[in-house]
């Protein structure tokens, strides 16, 4: 998902734990939510910051593929909506980055790991927006995405990160309406504008799948993650869900999905389709995707271009207390 | 270089009659700055008619460990809860 490949090992059975992890077992069996100051396995705070963290970063680095179409966004209305929307992402990364910090790591060494590409951001960040109609896309598709995955993670047993998540899938919500807004009236608009609508969603049909990460399949070590409730579906469970949802509403907008293999199962009553190329997507985690250079070298100009200001804000800051102290 | 500006937790009265409630936290370089972020943080969609910041390193947290004792509901003591039992316990 937004953190696609934070592996663990197999859960623990309940003889191979000491008897403080069977305790915090039991509490998150219970139900009850892990408060920051409170005693948890040294692999729970590690896997919880690799996850939180990728998460935080994918919401920084996701704004900027909508962020390139800011000035260009067709009506001064789409403008608004596209700036509130860029800049509630902004937000999300804030919440979750605190809520990382919560686990003992400090925003400097989280946003230093993100730069030397230590930690990851989702993959889907990775692909251009080409056209206008990309951007509506990217809210009806990987804003609704992103939705299936985070509203079971408002249940998750880290607290900070379930009331990131509350506040987060509030904002979601908008997100993904004003995305599927845009692409159906691209959808029912000149010829012109519903081809661009169509390949729009050609190209981020498989992107958008892959944002779930591997299949079930592929040996996705994430037993103790689900044991933990970090984690609370598998990743074909929600891809599944998301196709389910999404596919109904490309044929509402009179768009196809470019799938050959996509047909209604009566008997599971879902939909089969395609897995994305598993190939594509490891290579665009590796770095090699079409924008990772890109995507990576924007964030560490924004930070090291901004590094004055900053500088500038403390000092001032120190300055003031100064003359204060002096004062009193 | 690290230069990292001090954490804040941020506080917000919902509605009128509601208390502040902790809402999360950010980073700033002073408590007017922290305002200043909490408003574009926290506020976007008119969340809040109130806001405090306190610096994270200045409150006063009871340490889990201490929660044991400190919290459990001591069973002798019950006349401070709302509802009057009789010695049995039942309401
Ligand atoms: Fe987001
Ligand atoms: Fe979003």
């Amino acid at each position: 998902m937004y953190a696609q490949l934070v592996k663990t090992s197999r859960a623990k059975a309940p003889e191979e734990m000491s008897e403080q992890e069977r305790a915090f077992q039991a509490r998150i069996d219970r139900g009850e939510k892990i408060e920051p100051k409170e005693w948890m396995p040294e692999e729970y705070r590690r896997t919880l910051i690799r996850q939180i963290g990728q998460h935080a970063h994918s919401e920084i680095v996701g704004q900027l593929p909508e962020g390139n179409w800011i000035t260009r966004a067709p009506t001064l209305q789409r403008k608004a909506i596209l700036l509130a929307k860029v800049q509630d992402e902004a937000g999300h990364g804030l919440y979750l980055y605190c809520a990382a910090e919560t686990l003992g790591i400090s925003r400097d060494e989280l946003i230093a790991m993100l730069h030397s590409g230590k930690m990851k951001y989702s993959s889907i960040f990775n692909y251009p927006t080409l056209t206008w109609a990309d951007i509506g896309a990217v809210g009806w598709l990987v804003d609704g995405a992103a939705i299936m995955n985070q509203v079971p993670l408002q249940r998750c047993s880290y607290g900070p990160y379930a009331r990131a998540m509350v506040r987060i899938c509030k904002e979601e919500s908008f997100h993904q309406r004003q995305g599927y807004d845009l692409i159906s009236k691209m959808a029912r608009g000149t010829p012109e504008q519903k081809a661009m609508a169509q390949d729009a969603l050609n190209r981020f049909w498989y992107p958008s799948l892959m944002m779930f990460g591997p299949s079930d399949k592929e040996s996705v070590h994430s037993a103790q993650s689900m044991a933990w409730r970090i984690k609370i579906n598998t990743n074909d469970e929600l891809r599944q869900k998301f196709v389910d949802q999404t596919v109904p509403q490309a044929h509402y907008l009179g768009l196809t999905v470019p799938d050959d293999k996509l047909a209604w199962n009566e008997d599971k009553r879902a939909y089969d389709f395609s897995e994305p190329d598993w190939e594509e997507f490891y290579a665009v985690v590796r770095g090699d995707g079409p924008c990772n250079r890109d995507r990576l070298g924007a964030r560490v100009k924004a930070w090291e271009d901004g590094a004055w200001f900053r500088d500038g804000l403390a000092a001032h800051a120190a300055k003031t207390r100064g003359a204060k102290m002096a004062a009193e | 270089m690290s230069s990292e500006w001090p954490l804040w937790e941020v506080f917000i009265r919902g509605q009128h009659g509601l208390n502040h409630r902790h809402v999360g936290s950010l980073h700033a370089v002073d408590a007017e700055h922290a305002l200043r972020n909490a408003r574009d943080v926290y506020t976007r969609r008119h969340e809040g008619l109130s806001i405090w910041v306190a610096r994270a390193s200045d409150i006063v947290a009871s340490s889990p460990t201490d929660d044991g004792p400190r919290f459990a509901p001591d069973d002798a003591r019950i006349y401070p809860h709302p509802t009057l039992r009789d010695e049995a316990g039942t309401p």
